[in-house]
């Protein structure tokens, strides 16, 4: 394949993810935007008030970049595990294992999805954050950056999870027991600095604090994180995982016999 | 140059099994071959392998010159594959199935929608273009498989039984489309479990059992390696004493039938004309099995006397 044709495959592929999510919005846009203004309402507004401040600002305020950025990582990883599981369930993966289709071009494809859910649901959970609080952007690149490189990044880590998935069990286990407790354990709801000195080292050790703390740094310019460490940390995770799915598929582990 | 070529190929399974066992084959460019054998023999795990689909354990594999070890991308590329099981997108509609294959391939929107549009015509899908895939009967998706296959115009085409579930009518269309295919210079690979339809379309023949190809021969030397044709011949009155002809065996089945072995180099009007000397009146006449199904059967009951073959199809035309 020529590059022009393997752009043609790149782009096949992100027109295909992209027309299925937007296709069965009902399923892969509503109810994430239903599951967020509940937040906002019982967390931000009914709770929220009782709680006051948090680093000079409204808790609504406050959480706000955290929950939109929830949304975003849990939809970006939904997105690929399930798009990819159910081509390799269906086997109409195969359509794309047996065509010339490099791999960087699979994965990227598959991403692409996954990172355009994350972006719709995180847009219109912003919206709806408007409805509840004032939210400027403190710095428009940090804030793009960081939430497309972790839209990326969780898109990766479904695609691991949907390669190595055998049944559906394997596909909701780790959304449920690693990447849920990691989401609420990132600092989307409090500070690091109101935790006990252990449990903020053991914080360090969860990546999500810090996109979570660079995008709300973006966002109200705060954060417990340095912003330059949040980047390194995210775009490492991207490299490694990228390489990881690139072993995997060319392997044929999971997906070939 | 051969379309195919497969040297000492063997796969063995993560739980031991061994589907291929060193297997040789070659498949010249152009031919229409016949890849045969009962289920479980191997034919599925040795296409799988030809379009990566499984990973083989030792052996090279050429399509069309070009190594899939070194040369992947440009052996997948002069494939298209037909697959056993449907593997459809089902909530996709049948024009963006086509189209988007196109793509995987490299091929634009904008060349792709007219070669979409030809091959879903010549497969008579192009009305229904606008359906999910999960809406089509399922002969229709075995035809829109097809269509898929062809729309970058593969060198090679690999059908993993096409025609399985789909009715006689539609087999036969898709035999006249895919003998014109072949024609037109598409090297086709074919397995089926309707040996008549081997008999009738291809060239060549490789039947393989137990991961190992046992025969492998031009279409015509094989079937006249049969020594014994078995008939069913309908008479008009009932017959109750049989005749004993010189060169067959001829059982009663029913009142008015009789199943008669004849020799292959025996001359049928002999038999015809002993019949009538009996007082036998016959009205119809037909194979109780075509050639290539009693050769099949012979061949992998001899190589496993303890498995009964499953490609016993009834023949569905008279002689």
């Amino acid at each position: 394949m020529t590059p022009t044709q393997q752009l043609v495959s790149l782009h096949t592929l992100v027109r295909k993810e992209m027309s299925r999510v937007l296709r069965i919005w009902v399923q892969t846009i509503v109810p994430p935007i239903i599951t967020m203004s509940l937040y906002f309402v019982i967390f931000g507004n009914l709770i929220g008030r009782r709680i006051g401040q948090m680093d000079g600002f409204d808790y609504m305020q406050y959480i706000a970049p955290g929950l939109i950025m929830m949304a975003v990582i849990q939809n970006a990883y939904g997105n690929v595990v399930s798009s990819f599981f159910g081509a390799k369930f269906q086997k109409h993966l195969e359509e794309m294992l047996v065509s010339p289709m490099p791999t960087w071009a699979i994965i990227l494809g598959h991403c692409a999805g996954g990172v355009l859910r994350g972006l719709i649901v995180g847009t219109i959970v912003t919206g709806i954050a408007l409805f509840f609080t004032d939210l400027h952007i403190v710095n428009v690149f940090i804030t793009i950056s960081i939430v497309v490189l972790t839209a990326f990044l969780f898109a990766l880590a479904g695609l691991i999870n949907a390669i190595l998935a055998r049944k559906f069990d394997d596909i909701s286990i780790i959304p449920s027991f690693v990447l849920a407790p990691l989401t609420y354990l990132g600092g989307i709801f409090y500070s690091i600095s109101l935790l006990p000195e252990f449990a903020q080292k053991m914080s360090l050790f969860n990546p999500i604090l810090y996109m979570v703390n660079a995008f709300r740094y973006g966002m109200l310019g705060v954060s417990d994180i340095d912003i330059r460490t949040a980047y390194a940390i995210t775009i490492l995770f991207i490299v490694v995982l990228f390489a990881v799915s690139t072993v995997l598929i060319n392997r044929g582990i999971g997906i070939r016999e | 140059m051969q379309a195919l070529s497969i040297r000492n190929l063997v796969k063995v399974y993560g739980n031991g099994v061994q589907a291929l066992k060193s297997v040789d084959l070659d498949v010249a460019e152009g031919d229409f071959f016949a890849l045969l054998g009962p289920n479980g023999a191997g034919k599925t795990t040795m296409i799988g392998i030809i379009t990566s689909l499984v990973t083989k354990t030792s052996g090279t594999v050429r399509i069309l010159g070009h190594d899939i070890d070194t040369d992947l991308n440009a052996a997948k590329a002069c494939i298209g594959v037909v697959p056993q099981e449907i593997n459809l997108n089902s909530f996709d509609r049948v024009g963006n199935i086509v189209i988007n294959q196109a793509g995987f391939y490299g091929m634009s929107v904008r060349q792709a929608r007219p070669r979409a549009q030809q091959v879903l015509e010549q497969l008579d899908l192009w009305d229904r273009r606008h359906e999910i895939a999960r809406n089509l009967s399922g002969g229709m998706k075995r035809r829109l498989m097809i269509a898929r296959s062809l729309v970058h115009s593969p060198r090679l085409l690999i059908l993993d039984e096409p025609t399985a579930g789909v009715d006689i009518e539609i087999r036969r269309s898709m035999w006249q489309f895919l003998g014109a295919l072949n024609d037109a210079g598409t090297t086709i690979i074919l397995t089926t479990h309707y040996l008549e339809e081997a008999e009738c379309l291809c060239r060549h023949v490789a039947i393989i059992d137990n991961g190992e190809v046992i025969q492998h021969h031009p279409m015509d030397d094989f079937l006249r390696t049969l020594k014994q044709q078995n008939y069913i011949v309908s008479t008009v009155d009932p017959v109750n004493v049989v005749p004993v002809l010189d060169g067959c065996l001829i059982h009663r089945l029913k009142d008015r039938e009789l199943e008669i072995a004849v020799q292959r180099d025996h001359d049928l009007n002999d038999v015809f004309a002993g019949l009538g000397a009996a007082g036998i009146r016959i009205i119809s006449m037909r194979n109780k099995t075509n050639r290539l199904e009693e050769l099949f059967f012979n061949l992998t009951e001899r190589s496993d006397p303890g498995r009964t073959p499953d490609a016993t199809v009834r023949p569905e035309t008279e002689a």
